[in-house]
């Protein structure tokens, strides 16, 4: 301000500052407010709140008893279990290492275990905002996966050959899991593009082999990718039966996917088509910068739900006699011996599985406040 | 608002846009009937009329997001068809601005100005941000820049948007009631824009109900009614002696208030 202001307009602006500083109000709510307000509002919901905390009284402890008091983490033997009253864990001791890596060969379990770490690693990043652009993301992806298949395949490096056959437990889950997701959503982005194309043809084969992908059920698509396909190839042709499965895969949650995007693209006003139009932006250059980042933001959590859905049916590979994480387990505690434990491994493999789609589940939402960021619309 | 000054550039001889008996129908309704029209370079036309009368519709002809039947329209010589080069050769030519601004929401101010001349243009990144930071100037927000338009009053994303269409170097801005969609106190601050981009010379072709500024800036007047034009002349002869009646009735129905 040129001139010293009047007293009465400095006064003013301290007060319009003051105004405009002022802190929202705390609202405070102690414990028992909470509990007045949350759980004992009316009479229904007081005996409501009675009634299931009895319940919890009832069936809890025991259970915790079950799991931690009387039960058995060491050592590693039938008998012992069979004298102590509560859980075996003994039996996820003595097989774990099954569990986690199937029929790999025993010796050479720390190839599968350090493509298991590399892939986590590799994972994290990805996730992480600030590994973001191609110049990261592509040469990490391709060194991982490179390593990775080199771990698990051998052949090179003096490492010994395992046939995909032979692969099991955690790599084979997250093999099929990241296959099925990488070839799925692709396809899916395609097949929901074409459904909504404007040339009959393309609209056509998208809307009939989406229909009919989807009509089948997953069983029967794995089914024929390593029984029936091989029918057709020519003699002498031979595609690996785990490539074959992971592409039924693929094509399966690629159909889903499709119309989960679908429904995103719709979601976006035709003023967007019409500005890209009007400045000159190509259908694929629209498609790629204008509509796809949109809609794809739209549909994470509709996406979500069948990629957590891939993640555990990525389990049905059993159907070509491949043993994931919980077929392996299966085996392993069909083990006579400890054949009476199997509640024990089943709900360890059932915490794994939690980890997973939870972290899962949890990102999605992070991601969904990310890409929200600077936008009230 | 400079009323001389915008004046003062009066339009060239060169033929810009040229609609030649232009009909064009959807399904069976006949939206558009023998449309013709000249623009010349520098040439500031207002187009007005009733709600549902096509205003619209013949505006977006011109740069073809609508398609038409029947006749021809030429863009700065270029002809109107299926032919897709055609249609991208005409489109980087000619800016448009939406009464619902259509600004790319997941994208930051910056960013929507550099969409179009990076992957179209084929412009550096740099020098396009730079581009976009002189156009921002231009239309008074650059230190909006880095925010996303959904922070934005409707009045400054609108002024976003002129300036996305600008950082095209277009040849002629078509402007659908830009300023249908604002509260009054923002109408002020794009009609200004728009005015300065008036006196700079731009060819313009404007549908709004804003007398006031049709009278400052345009050279020439366009009256629609139900899929015609029904007159067709210089500003200053549109206002003191317009000659048909439905004319007469419109006027007097958007100048009463
Ligand atoms: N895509 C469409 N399909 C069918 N009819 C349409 C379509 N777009 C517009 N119309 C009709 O064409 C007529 C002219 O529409 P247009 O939008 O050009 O009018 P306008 O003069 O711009 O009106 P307004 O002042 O309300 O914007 C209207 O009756 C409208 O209902
Ligand atoms: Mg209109």
């Amino acid at each position: 301000m040129p001139a010293a202001p009047s007293p009465a307009a400095a006064l003013a602006e301290r007060r319009a500052r003051a105004r405009a500083a002022l802190p929202p109000p705390v609202e405070r709510v102690g414990a028992l407010r909470w509990m007045r307000d949350n759980l004992f509002s009316s009479l229904a919901n007081t005996l409501l709140t009675l009634l299931t905390v009895a319940a919890l009284a009832l069936v809890v402890p025991p259970i915790l008893m079950w799991a931690f008091v009387g039960s058995v983490w060491y050592p590693p033997d039938p008998e012992v279990c069979r004298a102590a009253t509560g859980a075996c864990w003994a039996v996820i001791v003595e097989k774990h290492r099954v569990m986690f890596f199937g029929l790999y060969p025993y010796a050479e379990h720390w190839r599968p275990f350090l493509a298991v770490i590399l892939y986590v690693v590799a994972v994290a990043l990805t996730c992480w905002r600030r590994c973001w652009s191609w110049q990261v993301l592509v040469p990490l992806w391709a060194a991982s996966l490179a390593a990775i298949v080199v771990l698990m395949l051998g052949g090179i490096f003096g490492l010994t050959v395992i046939d995909t056959g032979q692969w099991g437990g955690v790599p084979l889950t997250m093999v099929v899991f990241t296959a099925t997701v990488t070839l799925g959503l692709p396809l899916g982005v395609v097949l929901a593009l074409g459904r909504r194309s404007e040339m009959p043809v393309i609209r056509l084969l998208s809307v009939l082999f989406i229909e009919f992908i989807r009509a089948v059920p997953l069983v029967t698509i794995l089914f024929c990718a390593a029984v029936v396909f091989p029918l057709f190839l020519p003699p002498g042709w031979n595609v690996d039966k785990m490539v074959r499965v992971l592409i039924g895969m693929g094509i399966f949650y690629g159909c889903y996917f499709a119309e989960v995007i679908r429904g995103g693209l719709q979601a976006i006003p035709r003023g967007q088509y019409e500005a890209a139009a009007s400045l000159g932006l190509s259908y694929w250059r629209t498609t790629r910068k204008i509509i796809l980042p949109q809609a794809l933001r739209i549909v994470i959590p509709g996406l979500m739900n069948h990629i957590i859905s891939a993640f555990k049916n990525s389990t049905l590979v059993i159907i070509v006699g491949l043993f994931d994480l919980l077929n392996a387990t299966g085996a392993a505690v069909a083990d006579p011996l400890w054949i009476r434990y199997y509640t024990e491994g089943y709900l360890f493999v059932a915490a794994v599985y939690f980890v997973g789609a939870f972290a899962l589940s949890k990102y999605s939402q992070q991601l969904e406040r990310w890409l929200a960021e600077g936008r009230r619309y | 608002m400079g009323e001389a000054a915008a004046r003062a550039a009066g339009p060239g001889h060169e033929t810009m846009i040229e609609l030649v008996e232009v009909n064009k129908w959807f399904g069976d309704f006949h939206v558009l009937k023998d449309i013709n029209l000249t623009v010349r370079r520098g040439e500031r036309v207002v187009v007005c009329g009733p709600s549902g009368s096509g205003k619209s519709t013949m505006i977006r002809c011109i740069n073809r997001l609508e398609s038409h039947q029947r006749g021809r329209i030429l863009v700065d010589g270029i002809e109107l068809t299926d032919n897709l080069k055609n249609i991208e050769a005409v489109r980087s030519e000619v800016g448009m601005v939406f009464q619902s601004f259509n600004l790319f929401p997941h994208l930051r101010v910056i960013d929507n100005l550099t969409l179009a001349p990076i992957w179209v243009r084929r412009m550096p990144k740099k020098e396009a941000e730079d581009l976009a930071m002189v156009y921002l100037e231009r239309v008074r927000i650059p230190e909006q820049a880095y925010k996303y338009p959904g922070q934005l009053s409707g009045g400054q994303q609108q002024r976003v948007a002129i300036a996305r269409a600008l950082c095209m170097r277009p040849k002629i801005m078509l402007f659908d009631e830009p300023t249908s969609a604002l509260d009054p106190e923002m109408i002020k601050e794009v009609l200004d824009v728009m005015v300065e981009l008036a006196e700079e010379g731009m060819t313009m072709m404007v549908v709004t109900h804003e007398m006031g500024f049709a009278k400052t800036v345009a050279h020439k007047m366009v009256f629609m009614d139900a899929a015609e034009i029904v007159e067709e002349a210089p500003t200053h002869d549109f206002f003191a002696a317009p000659r048909s009646e439905r004319t007469k009735l419109f006027l007097s129905q958007v100048l009463s208030h």
